[in-house]
């Protein structure tokens, strides 16, 4: 079984803002970890490894410090990371990322299974699975808290949608994105740890993935932010205290008027 | 579009230094150098006194071409015959921007029989609705309802493609924009056209919330994003009471396909969806046990509204995670929120900040909540809560 997990390198994303006067970001005492929801695409990764059988790769755009999220997660248990970045890569939009990913993934040799979290913390798009998995050419299921191999071909997955969760079956290969019940990420073991320590991650560059300037990173983006400002203020905040009995009547009144009855 | 530098212009001032939103600008010495990370947002541009910099179109995929004939697009979302409310909010969006650009507004039903949800598309907007039918579609599944999709914007091919941000919207939306090779923007809060260059202006947070950012698609078609459920406004007044209804066959639908659908484990069994529901009271840590939700659960009955929670309450067991609003949870827009008990980490905030009206009830003066809220109640929630139940049943009768 050789399984594909994306990892995302993100700022800890309740540090991120935008000064209001100035617009520009906040980067004081902002950390960069592992996207939180990739930590359960992991652990969905290693349970149907240990499972199966086969091999788990880790796989990552960044820039050059994304290394370390790639080496903190092969902490968990996986078996090898690429990392892949360059210059060229900056600025990429969704499908740009997508159409990068596709180009390792296809220079790993390709893949059973790619597992992707639900999304990043930062963008919040959760589009890069789905356009990885379309540029591949293979199924995509989203959002799945439970995913069952019957042999190495076929995976039974039960999802999230909005009126209650669904079983599907997908002959593989396949992307899949995994909400947090999947099951609690486990704790690194120190063995683990240890080796992920001394493992050599390669870096994959533009030319490594044979693809052309253009069709990477900001040039290669079919989407262009225009301007970035700070959410827009809600009204003035009204702190009420006192006797609860009183708040509670008061806050009735309140309503009423907004409509409520 | 890439951002240039006429190192012959620049005075090494910093202006644009500081005014770069992602930081990527620096100097070095009194050359400009331009980071990783660009986003060519052009803010540093507007600030540049001396006209060093400036925007140039990349050498994109392809240069745009002209504009496509069929106007907008938005994908009536529907599970077994019951539309989806944002579907309709999205129809009324639409029409304000066709009347922009004066253009038509469509509805695309996907699904095994439901042209007679024609008539309510109308209603809320569209001029046409495009219908396709097929077993494949009886239930969602990413594979067939991207075939369908894709090849029927293909085939009529629209300036704009609108769906909800639900949980399917977003599934198969991507797989959709990228097979048509095209730009896609999620969950959208606001949208608008720039009518000098005929684009749609895409708004949405990212950085869970704590920051907006504005996207165009300036080169491909359709224009495609997705729209936060319950932030945009249906049409007060019905639009049509009927329009042209344009089945269509398809060919793109494999039988069968990798992925088949086989049955619903669960069905959430809230009368009322958080998606759908204009008054949500959520709880957080502060209700401190399970059995307290009921008080919570009697306050919604009697505001026609449903439950919500935190990550944190869902986390100790209190309430299925259905119910989780935030970051990890669902997103919420509703005209009322009641946060009872949370104290409003961020990831939560970030799943609540399109809600019309916030009141907070919480009894440490400091949380975050009080911020956010529109109202903020200090004080101990197992003596407000049961006092405004209370109160409401009394004026009530």
């Amino acid at each position: 079984m050789k399984i594909i997990v994306c990892i995302k390198q993100v700022p800890e994303t309740d540090k991120v803002r935008l000064d209001p006067e100035t617009h520009t970001l906040i980067r004081e005492g902002v950390q960069a970890i592992i996207n939180p929801f990739d930590l359960y695409a992991l652990e969905a990764g290693l349970r149907l490894r240990e499972a199966r059988g086969g091999q788990v790769t880790l796989l990552s755009m960044g820039p050059p410090q994304a290394e370390a999220a790639l080496r903190e997660a092969l902490g968990y248990g996986a078996e090898s990371a690429v990392l892949l970045s360059d210059k060229a890569f900056a600025g990429a939009d969704t499908w740009a990322t997508a159409l990068t990913l596709a180009h390792a993934v296809r220079k790993l040799g390709g893949a059973d299974l790619i597992v992707t979290g639900k999304q990043a913390i930062d963008g919040d798009t959760a589009q890069v699975g789905p356009m990885l998995a379309t540029v591949l050419g293979v199924p995509y299921v989203a959002w799945a808290r439970k995913l069952t191999l019957t042999d190495d071909t076929v995976l039974e997955v039960e999802r999230l949608l909005d009126h209650g969760y669904d079983a599907l079956r997908v002959r593989l290969p396949a992307v899949v994105s995994v909400v947090k019940e999947i099951s609690e990420p486990r704790v690194p073991s120190f063995k683990a740890k240890m080796q992920a320590k001394k493992a050599v991650i390669p870096t994959w560059t533009l030319a490594d993935l044979g693809l052309d300037p253009r069709e990477v990173g900001l040039a290669g983006s079919f989407t262009q932010v225009v301007r970035v400002f700070p959410p827009p203020a809600r009204g003035a905040s009204e702190v009420w205290t006192g006797d609860p009995q009183e708040l509670a009547t008061r806050l009735w009144a309140r309503l009423k008027e907004l409509g409520r009855r | 579009m890439t951002l240039i530098v006429y190192s012959e212009k620049c005075t090494g001032c910093g202006a644009c230094v500081e005014a770069c939103p992602f930081g990527v600008l620096s100097l070095e010495g009194e050359r400009l150098v331009i980071g990783e990370g660009c986003t060519a947002c052009g803010a540093c541009v507007e600030v540049c006194e001396a006209g060093a910099l400036a925007l140039a179109e990349a050498e994109g995929p392809s240069p745009r071409p002209e504009v496509p004939p069929d106007g907008i697009w938005v994908f009536a979302e529907q599970r077994h015959g019951r539309l989806a409310p944002v579907t309709l909010e999205l129809l009324g969006e639409a029409r304000r921007l066709a009347g922009e650009l004066a253009v038509p507004v469509a509805g695309v039903l996907l699904g095994d029989r439901v042209a007679e949800l024609a008539p309510e598309l109308f209603r809320a907007g569209a001029d046409k609705v495009y219908v396709a039918e097929h077993p494949a579609l009886a239930e969602f599944v990413e594979g067939p309802f991207t075939a369908a999709l894709t090849e029927m914007a293909a085939r009529f091919r629209p300036e704009i493609l609108l769906a909800g941000a639900t949980y399917v919207g977003r599934a198969f939306i991507p797989q959709v924009a990228a097979a048509l090779r095209t730009g896609l923007t999620a969950d959208c809060t606001a949208f608008a056209i720039d009518r000098e260059r005929r684009l749609l202006l895409q708004t949405r947070p990212a950085f869970g919330g704590n920051i907006m950012a504005t996207i165009i698609t300036p080169r491909t078609y359709p224009q495609m994003a997705t729209a936060r459920p319950g932030v945009f406004r249906r049409l007060a007044e019905p639009y049509a009471d009927a329009g042209q209804v344009v089945p269509v066959e398809l060919s793109s639908l494999q039988e069968p396909g990798p992925c088949t659908f086989v049955g619903t484990v669960e069905e959430v069994r809230e009368r009322l969806p958080l998606s759908e529901a204009e008054v949500i009271v959520a709880g957080g840590r502060g209700l401190k046990e399970a059995r307290h939700f009921r008080l919570l659960e009697e306050l919604a009955e009697l505001l026609g509204g449903a439950v919500g929670a935190t990550r944190a309450a869902v986390d100790a067991g209190w309430i299925p995670y259905s119910h989780q609003i935030g970051q990890t949870g669902k997103t919420v827009a509703p005209k009322l929120y009641i946060a009872v008990g949370i104290s409003g980490a961020v990831q939560h905030l970030a799943g609540i900040q399109s809600s019309d009206f916030i009141v907070a009830i919480n009894k440490d003066p400091d949380a975050p909540i009080f911020k956010v809220a529109d109202i903020g109640l200090v004080g101990d929630l197992f003596e407000i809560v049961p006092a405004l139940i209370a109160a409401i049943r009394r004026d009530r009768g």
